[in-house]
């Protein structure tokens, strides 16, 4: 028998037309289940009303973030146990900093229109995929394998991040991570991009977006870089090279 | 005249690519979904866009299709694919005995096939078991599940479709006839009943077909047969690697971003809204997938999940044929209106939406062929960016 939590699940609800409030289900969880799952089992069993998103189950299509316990995660591989206790109340909130669809379910069309702007990479050789684990050293044709990159454009940057709360108009740090990863030699073009004044340099340097993202882009450090490929960009304009 | 309306419903694989389809052909399309797009088996889908080898021995159609929609989506939506290759590997006796028919298989089904030494094998995929007897290469790949979808849902949506995802069909409106005239559907989100009235209402619900026919008094032969898949958080391969032998549990490894994911099994199930995984079932992939990349068992398991085939026809499990079933429910039932489209696998979702067209198309008197062959995708971004008829409020 595989061990038994009960666990009371204190989820945000809004429909169209109606004021925000919290519902709370109080469930029998394996502590091994993850919190999506348990969302999931509120559906299936207690309330056929409750809108969230989801699809792979498995860190890689990006559509299950939400905030819980305050703190934004991919709930489809956040095992109960890493986040709560037994007998606890565990709060989930859809992600900050978007509008609202239903529910936990938010609108993300403003991040996919930034991704598609910086036209972020969706496959690329795994030779520049900056594979840290296992530690692998490729061989020049192992480039022509593609894989899928690492950014699930999930939000979970965007919602942690401090100055995307101030201004949508932000590139933030999923985008900004994404021109890091083509880079300013071989793509001038996003140069004025990067170099905006909502780009680059709107960056406070919280670190929130590297802390909370699921998938090992760490955009803190790519904006960072970013901003050194900048200021090397703008000096061979200015000397012509 | 307006043109035909036609109501899909559910937005997995199947309804996706038929929206495609029809919108292309001419049709106005509304889908219905009652989650979100791909929340039900196609989501939760392993990942192998498969070559056809798996079928190669045992369900030729299903092999044929496979290798045909396999070279059309590498080619028309480069964008979600990872398009490595794969390799069937031999570990003892029973899996070489098996290689002469499989080779034999390939061949007839037109599937491009190498065979490779041991020794060829591991300097490609230093991962694999060393102990391993034989090894092919053939052309399998891997996608992503949900931008599969998207990319097809942005161009159907592109050229008009409407998507109604939160909106669950709750019962099917009729004329008093038996015939199906649309469908009552819950906006899950306004929390709002609405009816929406069309020429032709398509059930595209995989395993839940079942309980749409229901609502017009039939039965669908449709046997739900769920699996596991458990992705381990080392990117160990950089192709597909398949057991070579007849399909059975935990035969294949796949890559994915930063992760191998081992599938898969297969057993009935009553209740297919929720299916728990079980700790004897997890055990199995980890056995079954270190027998194929020994270093599995130094790697953490990151998500573990399980989805549901929708099979049709008879027999049961991995006997079942793999192919998919349009019916057309005037003449299974003499009831007007109602097509139900099932079965197949993520590999074959064109050709699933080409058939399902012609048979809607025929009915409505729309002779516009199927060009979905030819018609590169849109990026799968512009689902969300092309946004239609969704009200927000914060
Ligand atoms: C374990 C497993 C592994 C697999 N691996 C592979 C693989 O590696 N490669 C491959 O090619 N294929 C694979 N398949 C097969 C493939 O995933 C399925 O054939 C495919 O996803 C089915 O798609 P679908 O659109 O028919 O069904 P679904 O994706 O289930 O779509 C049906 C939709 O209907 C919706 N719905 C249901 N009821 C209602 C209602 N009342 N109102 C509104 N909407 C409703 C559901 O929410 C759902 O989104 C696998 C299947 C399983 C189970
Ligand atoms: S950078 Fe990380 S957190 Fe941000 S969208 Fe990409 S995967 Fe998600
Ligand atoms: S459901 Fe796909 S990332 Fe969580």
């Amino acid at each position: 028998m595989p061990e038994q939590w009960t666990l009371t699940l204190r989820l945000y609800r809004q429909k169209a037309n109606e004021a925000p409030r919290y519902d709370t289900f109080t469930l029998q969880v394996n502590p091994d289940e993850y919190v999506l799952d348990a969302v999931e089992r509120v559906w299936a069993f207690h309330d056929r009303s409750l809108c969230f998103r989801h699809a792979c189950h498995h860190s890689t299509c990006g559509a299950c973030g939400m905030r819980v316990n305050g703190v934004e995660k991919l709930t489809c591989i956040t095992p109960l146990r890493a986040v709560t206790q037994n007998g606890a109340v565990l709060t989930i909130e859809p992600l900050r900093n978007f509008p609202i669809v239903s529910d936990l379910v938010v609108d993300m069309g403003d991040l996919y229109r930034k991704m598609e702007r910086v036209n972020a990479r969706a496959v690329l050789p795994v030779t520049e995929a900056e594979i840290e684990h296992p530690a692998s050293t490729w061989n020049p044709e192992d480039a022509q394998y593609l894989r899928l990159s690492d950014c699930l454009e999930c939000g979970l940057c965007i919602s942690a991040c401090p100055v995307a709360a101030t201004t949508a108009a932000y590139l933030g740090p999923a985008p900004l991570a994404a021109i890091q990863d083509q880079g300013m030699r071989r793509h001038p073009e996003l140069l004025p991009l990067a170099d905006s004044e909502d780009g680059v340099w709107r960056c406070h340097s919280a670190f929130e977006c590297t802390a909370v993202c699921p998938s090992f882009v760490d955009p803190a450090r790519r904006i960072m870089d970013l901003r050194r490929q900048v200021v090397g960009a703008k000096l061979r304009q200015v000397f012509g090279k | 005249m307006s043109k035909p309306h036609v109501i899909i419903i559910g937005a997995g694989f199947t309804g996706v690519a038929t929206a495609h389809d029809l919108a292309l052909r001419g049709c106005q399309v509304t889908v219905v979904e009652r989650g979100d797009i791909c929340n039900g088996t196609s989501g939760r889908t392993h990942g192998l866009l498969h070559s056809g080898g798996r079928y190669a021995v045992k369900d030729k159609e299903s092999a044929i299709e496979c290798i045909e929609e396999n070279q059309i989506l590498r080619r028309i939506v480069p964008q979600v694919i990872e398009p490595n290759g794969g390799l069937f590997i031999a570990l003892d006796d029973s899996d070489l005995s098996y290689a002469e028919q499989f080779i034999a298989g390939c061949e007839e089904c037109g599937i491009p096939l190498e065979e490779l030494t041991p020794q060829q094998a591991l300097t490609l995929e230093p991962n694999l078991n060393p102990r391993l007897l034989a090894a092919f290469l053939i052309p399998d790949a891997t996608f992503d599940p949900l931008r599969l979808a998207l990319a097809f849902a942005a161009t159907a949506r592109h050229n008009g479709a409407q998507f109604r995802t939160y909106a669950e069909v709750e019962t099917l409106l009729m004329d008093g006839q038996g015939n199906v005239t649309g469908v009552r559907i819950l906006d899950r989100a306004a929390n709002r009943h609405e009816d929406l009235h069309a020429d032709m209402v398509v059930n595209a619900t995989g395993a839940w077909a079942g309980q749409i026919t229901a609502m017009a008094g039939l039965d669908a032969p449709v046997h739900p047969t769920p699996g596991i898949m458990v992705a381990y958080d080392q990117r160990l391969v950089q192709r597909a690697v398949n057991r070579l032998n007849e399909p059975g549990d935990g035969d294949i490894v796949l890559p994915q971003r930063r992760m191998v994911v081992v599938g898969t099994t297969s057993f009935t199930a009553e209740n297919v809204d929720y299916i728990p995984v079980t700790e004897d079932q997890v055990q199995l992939m980890l056995e079954r997938g270190s027998e194929l990349i020994p270093a599995i068992r130094n790697a953490r398991p990151r998500g573990i999940y399980m989805a549901t085939r929708p099979l049709v026809g008879s027999g049961s499990g991995r006997s079942m044929a793999r192919t998919f079933k349009c019916f057309d429910h005037k003449e299974t039932h003499n009831i007007e209106g109602l097509v139900t489209i099932t079965g197949g696998k993520a590999t074959t979702m064109r050709a699933m939406a080409e058939k399902t067209a012609d048979v809607v198309c025929a009915k409505l008197g729309i002779q516009t062929p199927c060009t979905t062959r030819e018609t590169p995708l849109l990026s799968y971004r512009q689902y969300y960016t092309l946004s239609n008829q969704e009200k927000h409020y914060a």
